[in-house]
């Protein structure tokens, strides 16, 4: 399902993101903008929310590692490359722009907004 | 005091002009340039066929003619890279004739052998080693098309070799990318190998300068501020307890702050505990950060564990042809209009008889660089139709690039782009990753003067 880009809360208000290849997988680091930020994160970024997110993509597996001490998050999106590297045929063969997207991820608004934003 | 290990490239076609502008504004001990991805060494195969002498990266000759005031001038600069690429010998040669000719004959210039293994892998098979593809869990045997190309990713042990033998220039072919950080760091503080903790400490500023720039505040979220078109590139000052200070020369553009270097710990990782490299198994998750100064980021990393007993190979195979095209479409009818185009291109390919096995049509302007994460507008001023096919016969995809500029006059009005002539048929190299064991694999170090390489 295509995600709405009206939603008012996305992920690129507290965190910032970049992404790359590893063979056929896409990394997409996510480095929260402040500790609440990073605290809500763990909680509302899920694997089952960046799964459906990238859906369209065809990952079979997305993981998500956590390195509290840097306030940031890896997640690997398995074989949703196209072949990779030089067999994809996609514009993006290597998965640059999935930093860019992800930060415009609608979140769940949470109930106090400014905290987490004026946090950063 | 520190040791001030600096990267001016971040791949093959990186800015030739920053290690020269970096030497120039900033005093470093050693100057790296990393030049190979995972496929670069296949496309080096391919031109050492046409021509042995070749399979490098030419770009380091005209980089190595840059720094050659640098290199009269300041005694303590050293340049490690791993632009031998394919052919790591012949690259020594073109290098040493630039040091010669500039009366810097006596220079020493290490070179790093022994990553090459495609002349061994059929011997290496027979002895037993089954090449296990790590995503697959398929055998090597299993692989019909031909091996293009097959390199271990050697560790920072010979690069630390050379230099220890008189080596200022290294040149190696396939090392790990940290190891051209780790490396030097080794020779100037004589650290044991298994002093996991502190090589895993150098081993987090290699990865971090690796890409160049992109430590520096290019490709930055943040990006828009941080004053890119004279970006400094970056400068780890890694001290004996292996923590490390990441910065750029003064007066440069860009930016390093905590947010800056974390996208780049983050960049291209797995699981950030077990980050093998073939020196250290380096654990991100105990990696701090503090800024110390204006574009001052220290990195202190608190744990390292062994590393392990084989390295990890990239082998690229032949895996057929492929071609883009792309024509751009005008009006307010566009989106429907450039698929109608498309699907008269391969409506048309079917006629001739064509088939391939893939093929994809993207529309650029509306979306289609992450296919499918937002919703296609109702409407465009215009897009960028572009058509790529995959297939194991050259002749196919040859036959596909001949069907885009018929349109001219054969399809929707409203498309241009013409001009840029038929795409082009390129080579499919698709990679195969697995594993060696290192008592297979033999590192060669051979350190000569320039001079003597040039002979």
């Amino acid at each position: 399902m295509a995600a709405s880009i009206t939603t008012s809360f996305t992920l690129g208000q507290i965190a910032t993101a970049r992404s790359g290849d590893k063979g056929n997988h896409a990394n997409i680091g996510v480095v929260a903008k402040s500790l609440a930020a990073y605290e809500y994160l763990e909680q509302e970024l899920t694997e089952e929310r960046v799964a459906e997110y990238f859906a369209s993509l065809g990952a079979n597996k997305v993981v998500r590692f956590e390195l509290p001490k840097i306030q940031a998050f890896n997640f690997l999106l398995h074989n949703c490359l196209g072949g990779g590297a030089s067999r994809s045929l996609r514009i993006d063969t290597q998965g640059k722009l999935l930093g860019t997207a992800i930060s415009q991820m609608p979140l769940p608004a949470p109930e106090d907004v400014s905290a987490l934003i004026d946090a950063v | 005091m520190t040791v001030r290990i600096a990267n001016a490239a971040g791949f093959l076609g990186d800015n030739v002009d920053a290690p020269r502008r970096l030497v120039e504004a900033a005093e470093v001990d050693f100057l790296t340039l990393e030049y190979l991805a995972e496929l670069t060494l296949s496309i080096m195969a391919r031109q050492r066929q046409k021509d042995p002498q070749s399979g490098y990266a030419r770009d380091l000759l005209d980089v190595t003619e840059s720094l050659i005031p640098a290199f009269q001038q300041q005694q303590q600069l050293h340049l490690v890279t791993n632009g031998g690429g394919l052919n790591p010998v012949a690259c020594a040669r073109a290098v040493a004739g630039i040091f010669a000719a500039a009366d810097l004959g006596e220079a020493s210039i290490g070179v790093v052998t022994g990553d090459d293994l495609s002349g061994n892998i059929q011997q290496l098979q027979q002895d037993g080693c089954v090449f296990e593809n790590l995503d697959t869990g398929e055998p090597l045997s299993s692989l019909s098309q031909p091996i293009i190309s097959a390199n271990a990713y050697l560790g920072a042990e010979p690069i630390a070799a050379a230099l220890d033998d008189g080596a200022r220039i290294v040149l190696t072919g396939r090392v790990a990318d940290a190891a051209l950080c780790v490396g030097p760091a080794v020779h100037r503080y004589s650290w044991a190998w298994d002093d996991w903790n502190r090589l895993s400490a150098a081993s987090v500023a290699g990865h971090v300068i690796e890409c160049g720039a992109q430590a520096t505040g290019g490709y930055a979220t943040e990006w828009d501020g941080f004053q890119l078109e004279d970006v400094g590139y970056p400068i780890a000052e890694l001290a004996e307890d292996g923590s490390s200070i990441i910065t750029k020369p003064t007066g440069t553009g860009g930016t390093v702050n905590r947010r800056t270097v974390s996208e780049q710990i983050v960049y291209e990782i797995g699981d950030p505990r077990q980050y093998m490299t073939p020196d250290v198994v380096i654990d991100f998750t105990s990696v701090e950060l503090e800024e110390v100064g204006a574009d001052r980021v220290k990195i202190t990393v608190a744990g390292g564990n062994p590393a392990p007993d084989s390295y990890k190979v990239s082998l690229a195979y032949a895996d057929g042809f492929t071609a883009s095209g792309q024509l751009l479409v005008y009006g307010s009818d566009c989106i429907a209009k450039a698929k109608k185009a498309a699907e008269i291109i391969f409506a048309r390919l079917t006629q001739a008889g064509v088939e391939f096995e893939e093929t994809y049509c993207e529309l650029l302007g509306v979306g289609d660089g992450v296919p499918g994460v937002h919703a296609e507008p109702e409407s465009a001023t215009e897009v960028m139709m572009r058509l790529s096919v995959r297939d194991p016969r050259r002749k196919a995809v040859s036959r596909f690039a001949k069907e885009l500029a018929p349109l001219i006059t054969s399809g929707p009005a409203g498309l241009a782009g013409y001009a840029q002539g038929r795409p082009q048929v390129r080579p499919v190299f698709a990679y195969w990753p697995t594993l060696v064991p290192k008592s297979a694999v033999e590192a060669s170090v051979s350190v000569r003067t320039a001079s003597e390489w040039n002979q």
